[in-house]
């Protein structure tokens, strides 16, 4: 019963979100007010009925019904109640649901709380976002239905996939399609504004806050997936270049982009065609990665079972969604009245870099994601492109923005003095140079690329610092005056600040890591101890051990500084029955000095086991820079000026005041 | 219990035994080791999705580990080991595609992508240059200027 009132649910939606993508564009178009008024009744409905539907299948989980083919393919009665729950977005189908649920829950947001979007933008705004998820409630109802049953119904079930059995990834997906679908807004409105013929700076403050939030939690998410890789696939890497991470990628890069164009719009009323090019391709990315991460097209450890049909229902829908929305821009584009003129030397002109360098960025990675599939159509001749080749070219691309990224806040609107700016960022480019020369002198024989990232990832935590010490006036006006200029500074430019010195904390996060690793791979038998690091490690032996639904293997290893016990460490191999799979369960103890990380490997058939140890200085600092990043977004968020409606609001209330 | 985990334990000793031939059996010299580990994240893992097998738990994977490891006790420059491994499985081990006609647009692209930034960035400049440097009004063109302003005078109440 359950299950089908879920199905049901979800066809309903279906119908709902045709209703939503057409009623409204044909009203706004046509000056019929009662089809106009459908959007944002429709959008709600969507959202409750998607929620649910939602409900339903999480249900059905919960309570391991396993007459739900859903059910018995990806979950097992054995499994902890998180993983149950967490099951329900770890399959193609119940992901998908997720996607749509989500995908509603944002046109949802826009008809309750965009109460200052003029309603005909925000009725087409609802509009956009009701086509979008025709789409993919298409593919779900038609394709992959998550609510089919099995008759007759097994005793039990096939259970999770045990590297997903884990709470990083258990909360992984969720956010990262909070940010992937949260973009959907930002193409919503670049649509809406298309058809309406007009952008603005007003336009360019609704769609900011929607991209920022988007941004955050695609922040999280992706931050949340490279600790999960960290810490369980056991080879102490953090991000692969894997083609389905790339997916996840590449919509950040556009979107950070987007965060920044949108802000000229805002502020300068320029550069207005541009900004709504990249929302468009920001979604499209997003709609992209959906797709190879769907259809199997590209070789990647993460990709979903894949079935054809579905990646031609994919790929067809994308053909027309962007392709539709590129058409729709060709043919408007022109119509966008340019702007004032900007010098080249402004806050505007690094903006313009800013995007420029992050686009050739983004097309770097498309392009090494997407080469494989193309050579192999185009001449049959199969390619690996692997983390090699984005590290020798991202990086490039990347050094000229961190550099820049400092000196951007710096300079003025409209027209800037470049020697001013770099006289306000002497105390960065003193800390960048001491910082730099303590590394050489610390580690004799430090690759000068190592040296080169510890400089520009202090550069920009330096030129966060300036920045924030330039507002408030430090050691330009009294120290009571600092304080209040503190009180005052817009929540906005700090966390724009607080941001950007988490990209600078990331960057010596990522060299620190790379520059000062230890890796040790031994076979060890029980007794046997091994010096690494200026750490001795004694391995004590193995043992089998038992979890809530794995069998384990768990070594014991004595970790010795200056002969002093500092650590006992147990790493594990687990073996899973359902489905059957073994993984590799690091045991990890951060110091001071950086992680201590072992994993254990096979046996080696005499009583040993192959081990790897690790040293990992500063690969925190990786995290910590992602988590300083949210926080800058959040905070820059809960800035009044971003709240939707605030300054609406305010000019209400401030006309309702009685004059005195 | 702890009859139930010493069959578990057997088990996994009996199946963990048939494979013992290719576990990991690192190079007893720490430098040559340090190269197989180099190789070993240069090298694609042949049955995986897209792993190197310096990251691969899959069988096949340890044994080319292994291949390595002896290429390099033989005395095979790293050069030479990359060789005999493309020798047999061909281009595709390369997790860093080797730059030849069909992957000359891949490497290039990313020194395009920045010379069209550099150029729309100079184009810009230039054009900004172009505005700033208009050529001050003719006598003529003064005096019609003139004429309009003060049109525009009398209009006014």
């Amino acid at each position: 019963m359950i299950p089908e009132l879920g199905h049901f649910s979800v066809i309903l939606a279906l119908v709902v979100a045709i209703v939503q993508g057409t009623f409204p564009l044909v009203g706004t178009s046509r000056r019929v007010p009662s089809w106009t008024a459908v959007a944002q009744p429709a959008a709600l409905a969507q959202a409750a009925l998607l929620a649910f539907s939602f409900a339903c299948l999480t249900y059905v989980y919960v309570t391991s019904d396993f007459s739900v083919l859903n059910v018995w393919q990806n979950s097992h009665t054995e499994k902890p109640l998180l993983y149950k729950i967490s099951g329900v977005w770890g399959n193609h189908e119940g992901s998908l649901l997720l996607w749509v649920l989500i995908l509603a829950l944002f046109g949802a947001a826009v008809a309750g709380f965009g109460r200052n979007i003029p309603p005909v933008l925000r009725a087409r705004v609802i509009a956009v976002q009701g086509l979008v998820a025709v789409g993919f409630l298409g593919l779900l109802v038609f394709m992959s239905n998550p609510f089919e049953r099995v008759v007759p119904a097994p005793l039990e079930g096939n259970g999770l996939n045990p590297l997903l059995q884990d709470p990083g990834l258990a909360f992984h997906p969720p956010f990262l399609y909070l940010g992937y679908v949260g973009f959907s807004i930002a193409f919503s409105f670049a649509i809406a504004a298309l058809i309406d013929g007009r952008v603005d700076a007003a336009w360019a403050r609704w769609v900011r806050p929607w991209t920022l939030a988007a941004w955050t939690f695609l922040t999280i998410g992706i931050a949340l997936g490279s600790w999960w890789a960290y810490y369980e696939l056991g080879w102490g890497g953090w991000w692969f270049w894997d083609p389905v991470e790339n997916a996840s990628f590449m919509p950040w890069l556009a979107g950070t982009a987007l965060l920044h164009s949108a802000i000229v719009v805002e502020r300068r009323d320029t550069l207005k065609a541009w900004t709504v090019l990249l929302a468009i391709l920001t979604f499209s990315l997003s709609l992209l990665g959906t797709f190879i991460v769907r259809s199997g097209v590209l070789n990647s450890v993460h990709a979903f079972a894949t079935d054809p049909s579905r990646g031609v229902f994919i790929l067809a829908f994308l053909v027309i969604a962007i392709g539709g929305a590129l058409t729709l821009y060709a043919s408007r584009a022109a119509k966008l009245a340019p702007g004032g003129l900007f010098a080249p030397i402004s806050r505007e002109g690094t903006l313009v870099l800013n995007n420029l360098l992050l686009m050739a960025a983004t097309g770097t990675v498309l392009l090494g994601t997407m080469y494989p599939l193309f050579l192999d159509a185009v001449t049959g001749e199969k390619v690996t492109v692997g983390p090699p080749f984005f590290n020798s070219t991202f990086a490039p691309l990347m050094a000229p923005l961190v550099i820049l990224m400092t000196i951007g806040p710096m300079l003025p609107w409209k027209r800037g003095d470049l020697s001013g700016a770099l006289a306000r960022l002497k105390f960065a480019a003193l800390l960048a140079a001491i910082t730099a020369a303590l590394t050489l002198y610390v580690t004799a024989g430090i690759p000068p690329l190592a040296v080169g990232g510890i400089a520009l990832g202090t550069w920009v935590v330096g030129g966060a610092l300036a920045d924030v010490a330039e507002r408030w006036g430090v050691g330009r006006v009294q120290w009571r005056d600092v304080v209040a200029r503190a009180v005052n500074t817009p929540r906005a430019a700090l966390g724009a600040a607080i941001a950007h010195a988490g990209v600078g904390v990331l960057i010596l996060g990522i060299t620190g890591s790379l520059a000062w690793e230890t890796e040790r791979l031994e076979a060890m038998k029980p007794g046997q101890s091994v010096e690494f690091a200026g750490y001795t490690a004694v391995f004590d032996g193995a043992r089998p051990a038992r979890g809530p639904n794995y069998d384990a293997i768990r070594g014991t290893f004595r970790i010795y500084q200056d002969n002093a016990l500092i650590a006992v460490m147990e790493p594990e191999t687990r073996r899973f029955a359902n489905p059957p799979m073994a993984t590799t369960e690091a045991a990890i103890r951060p110091r001071f000095g950086g992680d201590i990380y072992i994993a254990m490997g096979e046996s080696t058939g005499d009583g040993g086991f192959a081990a790897r140890l690790y040293r990992k200085p500063m690969i925190h600092w990786i995290w910590s820079g992602a988590l300083i990043m949210v926080l800058g977004g959040l905070l820059s968020l809960s800035d009044r000026r971003h709240r939707v409606g605030a300054p609406a609001r305010r000019a209400a209330a401030a006309a309702l005041a009685p004059a005195e | 219990m702890a009859r139930l985990l010493a069959a578990i334990l057997l088990a996994w000793l009996i199946t963990a035994g048939s494979v013992a031939a290719q576990a990991d059996r690192p190079l007893a010299d720490p430098t040559a080791e340090h190269r197989a580990l180099a190789l070993h994240k240069e090298l694609r893992c042949l049955v995986c999705q897209n792993q190197a097998i310096n990251d691969s738990n899959a069988e096949l994977a340890r044994q080319l580990r292994q291949i390595v490891r002896e290429r390099i006790a033989a005395g095979d420059s790293d050069e030479k080991v990359r060789r005999y491994v493309v020798d047999r499985y061909g281009d595709w081990v390369l997790m860093r595609p080797p730059f030849k006609w069909s992957t000359a647009l891949l490497w290039l692209s990313p020194a395009l992508l920045f010379a069209l930034v550099v150029a729309i960035a100079i184009v810009q400049v230039r054009r900004k240059r172009g505005t700033r440097a208009e050529p001050p009004l003719s006598t003529e063109e003064q005096r019609k200027l003139d004429a309009l302003l003060s049109s525009d005078d009398r209009v006014r109440p």
